[in-house]
């Protein structure tokens, strides 16, 4: 009886059930769009900067001074090295120095990278615009390569080859100087990345900053984001062993870049309001169709109920009309979604209008919607339940029927 | 044994700030198996009368039995319960439920009732066939005549076996012969089944039908006659 009321009025339940099932395409395409680009954030973010996660020094996030260390980094990379969900690891070294070419002096962070592990792990050998990556060769002090951002290259009035003086103070407040040969410019798409650093090999930086074989991040990364935290609890239990003062720590990529997850936070909550009030939408059509039947019915509830029909069973029976028309449109509206957000999870979205926004976050190109089982049945879940609330009124509205005003209501 | 009692009833509507009092006093008993007719003029509370006899609607005062059950003491859930199973509704304009089938709309009380389905699919065939319907089971509403509708009506109201029928100028919207035709109807059920018809009427054929009419006037009972 339910199911043939639906279909009283069918020019009206086909709309509910389109404005039901449009929300849910939306909301299927939108929450695995919004997944997608957040991975995509992420993934790209550590692959630029950070990695999934860093074991360093405690303190060395808040106030990264150049003798906060991880003293001996390759005990902390065989136990990361044994690790199955580890996708690659390396070591790097920082500190802030002043970088002089011929005709301008800039403060910038020198970063020693291991340049085979470095490949393993970031982007950058893939960043490089001009010149050469370097290679395990330019270890070498007696000609010192570096890789410099192109914004810093712009700002130094420097090219390919020409000179550059870094001067800072080592981990033993020695004088770190050196001289190093630009050998490549990079171009990640992170301005403030591009702007102020430059990258040499490990060893000599190991070398002129007096790090006695330390690093200051052994910088991991995970096969897939899922596998973080588990990798971020063996790794804790692990540097236990060697580390029996307690000085380092693990931080996963939140941790790193606090940033970027406020970021995504912000966006989320943007996006679930903008949800919220497109459900809101749907409610009041559910509410209308139902409110409509009421008056449209009511002499027929009045029949219903003096034949005997108890007012429980009445509600009842408007709820399995709201639900059954609900869950028709949700049905229809996951498996278009999911149809469409599979074929761009495949193909992906041209982004190219937004490169300079997202370019900031390392993404350009096409973005590819992220379809999952949260992103497919969480919104068409909240469809349901609020579209379920909005019809619980009119059907307890029915309950308040009295049989006699019913069955003369005209 | 009387299987309607009402005693002292009163009812009083309000429209507004004006107060219509539709019975005032009202005390009537109706045997098991007798087939009477409310007659009187619009407004003298023989709808009203029965409204409260099937408890659709309740009294101010006094008291309803019905076949041992005093409406006036149960709740909502109570009274569609007792109406369910002791109760049955023929109403003028038929009101049958138009998305169910003529046989749908007679299987509709005795799933509520929760009779299983072969039980309530036979029995609803069976009234049907008693009834005239044999070869409109599968027809909804809109295909049918109103002297079919309210065929289908009737044996609705009669299929759960009821104490009583209340019938609201049942014949109001029907011509003649299609008027008699159902009054014969529920003479013959009445006389079949032994189960009491209490109808409202202005139509003195109905009234010819009656083995009892109570002319109602201004919400009191003008005249009580049994004929035979």
């Amino acid at each position: 009886m339910a199911w043939r009321n639906i279909w009283r009025n069918p020019r009206r339940t086909i709309l509910t059930i389109s404005a039901v099932a449009f929300a849910s395409i939306l909301l299927v395409f939108m929450l695995s769009f919004q997944f997608g680009s957040y991975d995509a954030m992420i993934n790209s973010s550590v692959k630029i900067q950070t990695g999934h996660l860093q074991i360093q020094a405690k303190g060395y996030q808040d106030k990264q001074s150049i003798q906060r260390v991880v003293p001996h980094p390759d005990e902390v990379g065989e136990i990361v090295n044994s690790l199955p969900e580890v996708d690659a690891y390396t070591f790097r070294a920082k500190a802030f120095s002043l970088v002089s070419s011929k005709e301008r002096t800039y403060g910038v962070v020198v970063t020693g990278i291991d340049p085979a592990g470095e490949a393993e792990v970031s982007t950058l050998k893939n960043s490089i615009r001009r010149g050469r990556y370097l290679s395990q060769d330019d270890q070498n002090r007696e000609s010192p390569q570096a890789l410099v951002g192109k914004l810093l290259a712009r700002n130094l009035r420097v090219g390919l080859g020409d000179e550059l003086t870094v001067l800072g103070q080592g981990r033993d407040g020695s004088i770190a100087a050196t001289v190093v040969k630009i050998k490549g410019i990079y171009s990640s798409g992170l301005d403030a990345f591009d702007r102020n650093a430059i990258h040499i090999p490990l060893k000599l930086f190991q070398d002129i900053y007096s790090m006695q074989g330390a690093v200051h991040q052994v910088v991991v990364v995970a096969k897939s984001l899922k596998d973080v935290s588990e990798i971020k609890k063996t790794v804790s239990a692990g540097i236990k062993n060697i580390d029996t003062k307690h000085f380092l720590t693990v931080l996963d990529w939140e941790a790193l870049m606090p940033g970027l997850r406020q970021a995504i936070e912000m966006d989320l909550v943007s996006g679930v309001i903008y949800y919220l009030i497109l459900i809101m939408v749907v409610a009041f059509s559910i509410l209308n169709t139902f409110l409509m039947a009421i008056f449209e019915r009511t002499q027929e509830f009045g029949v219903l109920m003096a034949i005997g029909t108890s007012p429980g069973r009445l509600t009842r029976l408007l709820l399995i009309e709201s639900l059954s028309m609900t869950m028709i449109g949700i049905i229809t509206g996951v498996v278009i979604g999911c149809l469409v957000t599979g074929y761009f999870q495949i193909h992906g979205i041209d982004i190219s209008g937004a490169s300079e926004l997202l370019g900031q976050y390392g993404i350009s190109g096409r973005l590819h919607p992220k379809l999952s089982l949260l992103s497919a049945t969480s919104g068409p879940a909240v469809v349901l339940m609020i579209t379920f609330l909005a019809a619980l009124y009119p059907a307890l509205k029915v309950r308040g029927l009295k049989p006699v005003e019913a069955l003369t209501y005209v | 044994m009387h299987i309607v009692e009402c005693v002292d009833i009163n009812k009083t509507y309000h429209q507004g700030k004006v107060e219509v009092l539709a019975l005032k006093g009202v005390s009537l008993a109706f045997e098991k198996g007798s087939f009477v007719a409310l007659a009187g003029p619009s407004g003298s509370g023989k709808t009203t009368l029965l409204n409260i006899i099937g408890g659709l609607d309740l009294a101010d005062s006094g008291r309803v039995v019905v076949d041992g059950n005093a409406f006036d003491k149960m709740n909502r859930s109570q009274r569609a319960d007792l109406r369910l199973n002791k109760v049955g509704f023929v109403f003028q304009s038929y009101n049958l439920i138009p998305v169910l089938s003529a046989l749908e709309n007679v299987e509709f009380v005795m799933l509520l009732q929760g009779l299983p389905p072969a039980e309530r699919r036979k029995r609803a065939k069976d009234i049907l066939d008693e009834v005239g319907l044999e070869d409109m089971y599968d027809r909804r509403p809109a295909e049918l005549s109103g002297g079919q509708q309210q065929r289908v009506a009737v044996a609705r109201a009669i299929v759960s076996n009821p104490s009583i029928v209340l019938a609201d100028e049942p014949t109001a919207n029907l011509d003649s012969s299609t008027g008699k035709g159902l009054l014969e109807i529920m003479k013959q059920m009445n006389e079949k089944k032994n189960v009491t018809f209490i109808f409202s009427t202005h139509d003195n054929m109905v009234m010819d039908y009656a083995d009892r009419v109570i002319y109602l006037r201004d919400g009191m009972v003008a005249d009580d006659r049994v004929k035979r």
